[in-house]
């Protein structure tokens, strides 16, 4: 009897065959960005498309971001579907108002008139040593400007369905991609990161949580790598009887509210984890989106665990002192039963 | 002409460069073999060495002192040693030590050194609207001191380049400008980001000397940047030097180059910029061979002693991650 293999793939490879497969059906989509063609992308999300799509459609631009952001607002505006990277978040100060003042606001400013199809790609995320300038995640950052949409999976299932979503939605879309969650080759190996991933296209809805895991006892939100990590913990709660429900939020706008409060009405008890900064952001927007939704279930005050609110430092031991990981988690959720 | 003792001195500087980032290669790759990660080994994280470039910093920084304030980019190893960064507390920040310059919160992207008015960014572009504030205060102060901004011909497309320009021609204010193009930004060839060939012909468009270098020698960038110097202690403004330099190795540590053809390999080590000069400095009679071995060995010398104070001292304590946010 034949048995049936599941084709496995790494999260960048499942987002570089989206992009591939929205481009081989809308001939309006094209790629550009920063070493993203012969190099096929310093996190391979655009591996292959050179190849494939030739320099046309797969374009490497001059470190010029307002210009070549700001270029694909335009090229949005004049009937085209771009997908722009710019290789990691940290570097979006230098063309911010292009983002925040345009693409995200022309739809808004034309009364709905004007639709800016654009998805812009980045990667995010520390732990590797990688310093102040390369290993944030500022999704909070973002989603506090109204008029994109942002999605952060954190499977490569999730990135595939995610991209094509993103691709065919009308509106301007940050896609975040954390670089642990890539399965690439340079970095600290992540089992999660390489996964079943269908050939055919398919998408996942933006907006839509998921549960990664079901359990009675606590409720973990969270996002990006940090899902690995709250896995991770709760197989170590479990051991000890204590079943944590890992919610992914995967998108960051719209916020899935009602999963929230969903999974938090039912096991009582929420802890946040984000790998983003402390204050004024995506942890504080759950806690609130729990109060406001689930304030009589509440049997505990919800806890965060989130990166504090300093800059990321570049010491292996200070960077492990910020980050949340796995032992964090447990130790917060065992807190959180006690 | 610069003294020969000059012409020794900047030998120095090109060898101690060269020595110290083959030293932080290696050590890089510490942890990181057979199976390479990033974050392993007593160095985590990108690394971006200057092999290669070490005439700019040698040329452009003899004429410094250490109150100029110079700003150099994600890769600011051989800027930071030419302007006499202590190699040590250098050292001791990339192996992410209690006793670098930072207390190992910064790394080797991000040194801030005050004892010679130092700082870089990893952030393309972003260290030059700095040396424009650096001269700025400088004008306001009456100092003769002036600021010197190394950045690559990658940057030379930001709207931080342009801007910065003009602003230090529209207020004559005293900045060089010192653009190395190693002709690649990562896997990005020059003539595919670039719509001119020489990015000192941008100097016209903000009425500022512009000076092309075009081949990497350590005596025309000194002389070029002492003219630039000058005039920018004396209040005549901003000058635009542009050197082609070479890049000997990958944009990053681990960087498999593909993008680079086995002929353009040959061809950079085939012209190494510091073995041409040391040969010539020897022909020419301005150092015998023994000197420049003795050279070599007082570099090596440096340099293990540098490399050994990092790996002995402490990590920081973890807590201290929290420290220095504010002043
Ligand atoms: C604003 C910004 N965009 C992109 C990057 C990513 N990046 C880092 S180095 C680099 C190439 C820089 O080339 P160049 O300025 O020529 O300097 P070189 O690396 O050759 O020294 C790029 C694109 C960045 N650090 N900052």
């Amino acid at each position: 009897m034949a048995v049936e293999t599941k084709r496995l793939l790494t999260t960048s490879k499942a987002i570089s065959e989206a992009i591939a497969m929205e481009m081989e059906r809308d001939p309006s989509v094209f790629v550009m960005g920063e070493d993203i063609g012969t190099y096929g992308g310093i996190f391979g999300a655009t591996a292959g498309l050179l190849e494939k799509f030739g320099p046309e459609r797969v374009m490497d631009t001059p470190i010029s971001e307002t210009a070549f952001i700001g270029a694909a607002t335009g090229a949005a505006l004049s009937g085209s579907r771009p997908i722009v990277e710019l290789m990691f978040v940290d570097f979006f100060g230098v063309c911010m108002d292009q983002i925040y003042n345009h693409m995200a606001k022309i739809h808004y400013e034309s009364g709905g008139a004007l639709n800016v199809p654009v998805v812009v790609t980045t990667a995010i995320g520390g732990g590797y040593g990688d310093a102040a300038q390369h290993s944030q995640t500022l999704y909070g950052m973002f989603a506090h400007l109204p008029g994109m949409k942002i999605v952060v999976p954190s499977t490569p299932y999730d990135a595939k369905g995610l991209m094509t979503a993103a691709i065919r939605d009308d509106n301007p879309v940050l896609y975040m991609f954390h670089k642990g969650i890539m399965g690439l080759g340079w970095m600290t190996p992540n089992p999660r990161a390489t996964a079943h991933v269908p050939e055919e296209a398919y998408t996942v809805p933006i907006g839509k949580a998921d549960v990664k895991r079901e359990g009675r006892d606590l409720t973990i939100v969270t996002l990006s790598l940090m899902v690995h990590r709250a896995l991770d913990a709760a197989d170590e709660l479990a051991k000890e009887g204590i079943e944590a429900e890992v919610l992914d939020l995967r998108t960051v706008i719209p916020l899935d509210r009602e999963a929230i409060v969903a999974s938090v009405s039912k096991t009582r008890r929420l802890l946040v984890v984000d790998e983003d900064y402390r204050s004024f952001g995506l942890s504080g927007e759950v806690v609130s989106t729990v109060i406001e939704g689930a304030w009589g279930r509440l049997e505990r005050p919800p806890v965060r665990l989130t990166y504090p609110d300093v800059p990321i430092p570049y010491s292996r031991p200070l960077e492990q002192f910020c980050l949340p990981d796995r032992d964090k988690i447990a130790a917060a959720a065992r807190q959180l039963m006690a | 002409m610069p003294s020969n003792e000059t012409l020794r001195e900047m030998h120095h500087q090109m060898v101690r460069i060269r020595l110290f980032e083959e030293t932080i290669q290696k050590a890089y790759f510490e942890g990181k073999t057979p199976a390479f990660d990033i974050a392993a080994g007593p160095v985590p994280g990108e690394m971006h060495l200057a092999a290669g470039q070490e005439p700019v910093a040698a040329g452009v920084c003899a004429h410094l002192r250490s109150t100029d304030a110079v700003t150099a980019t994600h890769r600011p190893h051989h800027v930071a040693l030419a302007h006499g960064m202590d190699m040590k507390r250098l050292a001791a920040e990339i192996f992410g030590k209690d006793t670098g310059l930072g207390h190992g919160k910064g790394g080797h992207m991000h040194l801030f050194d005050a004892a010679t008015n130092f700082g870089c960014s990893g952030i393309i572009a972003e260290g030059m609207p700095t040396a424009v504030g650096h001269a700025l205060a400088f004008k306001k102060q009456d100092r003769d001191d002036i600021a010197v901004s190394f950045f690559g011909e990658g940057a030379a497309n930001q709207g931080a380049f342009h801007e910065s320009l003009n602003l230090a021609a529209l207020w004559k204010l005293g900045v060089v400008f010192v653009c190395e193009d190693n002709a690649w930004a990562i896997s990005v060839p020059k003539e595919k980001s670039t719509a001119i060939a020489n990015n000192s012909d941008r100097a016209a468009a903000y009425g500022i000397p512009g000076v092309l270098i075009p081949d990497n020698d350590p005596v025309a960038i000194y002389e070029a940047a002492g003219e630039a110097v000058a005039r920018a202690r004396r209040g005549g403004g901003p000058s635009l030097i542009e050197v082609k330099t070479d890049r000997l190795f990958g944009h990053f540590e681990g960087d498999p180059q593909l993008y680079r053809s086995k002929q353009e390999f040959a061809l950079i080590k085939e012209r190494d910029a510091l073995r041409v000069y040391e040969r010539r400095l020897i022909d020419t009679g301005v150092m015998t061979s023994q000197d420049a071995q003795a050279t070599w060995d007082r570099a090596r010398a440096e340099i293990g002693e540098a490399i050994e104070f990092a790996r002995s001292s402490p990590y920081p304590e973890p807590a201290s991650a929290l420290l220095h946010v504010f002043a």
